[in-house]
């Protein structure tokens, strides 16, 4: 296992891209989640440019992987990483949450078809990759090769529906189900422990026969591992519990909750896209 | 007199004509959907055998999902499966599913556009002795306020297998609308069925009041109506079994036609099929209604026919509420 210095750092430049991508296109649009997108963004080029099967030219290709992303509010990260794909031009960006643009505020699949869903009520992503899965189950067995993947936020587990979900694929053992939760520890009123505390959280998912997987979320090889080692388990859905900084990549926003649900103005994203430019691409852990 | 061209059960004005329930309806109608169509699955709520999901469980038992009591997870997931090409059927009762589970039906469903089929079965008053916490009428409200819903309220058990069946291929989600009692049978195999289409059942000659019923409740409006017949009052009967898309040429013409209209359904009448028909004649072609249902209230426990009565919706009420409107 393991992916090469080199990979590592073509990851961390894209990331460190799309970053960008996401401050840029929130002051733009005037209104959006900061937060989330910017501490998702390394897994979300993990994803897109190392671990999933898909095909940006093609993206109705039946034999693709499944992303669900739940917590639709950092959508911001979604769109930037799938432009810098080649989904769609960059420069389509900049329509986010304008009338008539394909990127509404929160995903809709009426409006962007390539999309695996629309979302942005908490609390249903996960079950609705269930289903997949499941689909995917009743069509190969345990053969199956296909991957679904369910990104959600730590504080969509408040949402009892959540562990609806996690029970189901307990119990059906759909060992072709990894779950992201993006452990940033922060929701919009304030920090997840004090607003309803989850943890032990790994024990949570243990208790519904998930096998659970915890990383640094922003340490690009262990990205790549977990979702690599993912794949050697039979007969059991996994979680990547991801530990993740909110805000990050900009010091200034790092781990405040404030940032949650709000766009930067012109001031702060310029400081904010001096710190990452000048980043050049050497983004690294702080764990 | 009963519409000939529909080729309707001619013993259901008997006193013994046969009864059976909705539900069993939609039971027999999946379990034939499930052997002409591999992409149909099932998944219930913990009420398999309650909402009559067990004939195709236990004849599809690798395409039937037991997902407990869990009514949101139900509905979502069944939206993960369509995503994947499959034509999934969740049952559960009408009051958990469409009602508990709502906004995942409006989100995961609906706003995703994925055909996903909702049976709600015990819906109405007449669930009877288990009270107003099982009582679904509001249903019909709930759903056909949702965008490509298609929402269906059969009358009796072979339309609603028919319903089932017709539901396959919609491309849209569904919501079945079902009893649990046993209720008379109106139809027979031979009488077309087809979603989105009104149906004239009793054609009068000149008819001064024109009723259109959905459900088990339309057997009380022709009974009412054969009465009134015996009184020298002319009424011709609609089983509006398609609320949503409604049909709004048939509503319009029976408008025209009789000049005046009473709806009748088990449910609130505000925002029920009543409200659906008023909606359209505002518009179109108004004239005096009067509405058969539940008056803003919630149901108790008792028979389903002293309910049916105490809460305004049997034949007598029926017949009340025609001699009002000719009045008016």
């Amino acid at each position: 296992m393991g992916i090469t210095d080199e990979k590592v750092k073509q990851l961390e430049e894209k990331a460190n891209d799309i970053r960008i991508s996401i401050i840029d296109i929130l002051e733009d649009a005037g209104s959006g989640h900061t937060a989330g997108p910017l501490d998702m963004a390394d897994i979300f080029t993990v994803l897109f440019f190392h671990t999933l099967k898909h095909n940006p030219q093609e993206p109705a290709w039946p034999e693709r992987d499944r992303l669900v992303l739940s917590n639709g509010h950092i959508c911001p990260v979604l769109y930037s990483t799938m432009a810098h794909a080649g989904y769609f031009p960059i420069k389509e960006l900049k329509t986010l949450r304008k009338f008539g643009s394909r990127l509404q505020g929160h995903p809709h699949r009426d409006f962007l078809s390539m999309l695996e869903t629309s979302s942005g009520p908490l609390g249903s992503g996960l079950s609705q990759a269930v289903g997949m899965a499941l689909a995917d189950k009743i069509d190969h067995g345990l053969t199956s090769n296909r991957r679904i993947y369910a990104l959600l936020s730590d504080g969509e587990l408040e949402c009892g529906q959540t562990w609806e979900a996690a029970m189901l694929a307990g119990k059906e053992r759909l060992h072709n189900l990894v779950a992201v939760v993006d452990r940033n520890n922060i929701q919009i009123d304030g920090y997840t422990e004090n607003v309803m505390p989850l943890e032990p959280l790994s024990d949570k998912w243990r208790a519904w026969n998930w096998h659970v997987i915890e990383i640094d979320g922003h340490n690009m090889e262990e990205i790549a591992d977990a979702f690599e080692s993912a794949r050697a388990i039979f007969g059991k859905p996994i979680v990547i519990i991801a530990h993740t900084i909110a805000g990050k990549g900009v010091k200034e926003f790092e781990r405040d909750y404030r940032w949650h649900g709000k766009p930067p103005n012109k001031e702060e994203e310029t400081i904010a896209i001096n710190e990452l430019r000048t980043l050049g691409g050497k983004i690294r852990s702080e764990h | 007199m009963l519409n000939p061209e529909l080729k309707l059960n001619t013993k259901l004005f008997d006193k013994n004509v046969e009864q059976i329930p909705i539900r069993q309806g939609f039971g027999e109608g999946l379990l034939e959907a499930g052997e002409k169509n591999l992409q149909v699955v099932g998944l219930c709520a913990d009420l398999t055998e309650s909402t009559k999901m067990d004939l195709f469980a236990k004849k599809f038992p690798e395409r039937f999902i037991e997902m407990g009591v869990a009514e949101q997870n139900l509905a979502s997931v069944a939206s993960g499966l369509a995503a994947m090409g499959k034509i999934p059927f969740i049952s559960s009762y009408a009051m958990f599913s469409p009602g508990r589970n709502w906004e995942q039906i409006r989100t995961t469903i609906c706003y995703n556009n994925q055909p996903v089929k909702i049976a709600g079965s015990h819906a109405g008053i007449s669930v009877g002795p288990d009270g107003g916490t099982h009582q679904a009428i509001e249903d019909i409200a709930i759903t056909r306020v949702i965008p490509r819903m298609i929402v269906i309220s059969p009358c009796d058990a072979i339309e609603a297998k028919k319903a089932t069946l017709a539901s396959v291929d919609t491309g849209t989600p569904v919501y079945i609308r079902l009893a649990r009692e046993k209720t008379p049978i109106m139809t027979t195999g031979a009488t077309p069925f087809e979603i989105g289409r009104a149906q004239i059942y009793w054609q009068s000659t000149k008819p001064q009041v024109g009723i259109a019923a959905t459900g088990a409740l339309l057997h009380k409006a022709l009974l009412a109506t054969k009465e009134l017949e015996g009184k020298g009052i002319e009424v011709e009967v609609m089983n509006l079994s398609t609320i949503k898309p409604l049909d709004e040429k048939a509503v319009i013409e029976l408008a025209q036609k009789t000049g005046r209209i009473i709806t009748v359904e088990e449910h609130q009448i505000r925002g029920g099929m009543g409200s659906a028909v008023a909606e359209c004649l505002a518009k179109n072609f108004p004239v005096p209604m009067e509405f058969i249902g539940v008056n803003d209230q919630f149901g108790q426990s008792g028979t389903p026919e002293e309910l049916i009565e105490h809460y305004g919706m049997g034949t007598k009420s029926i017949i009340q509420a025609v001699t009002k409107i000719l009045k008016r």
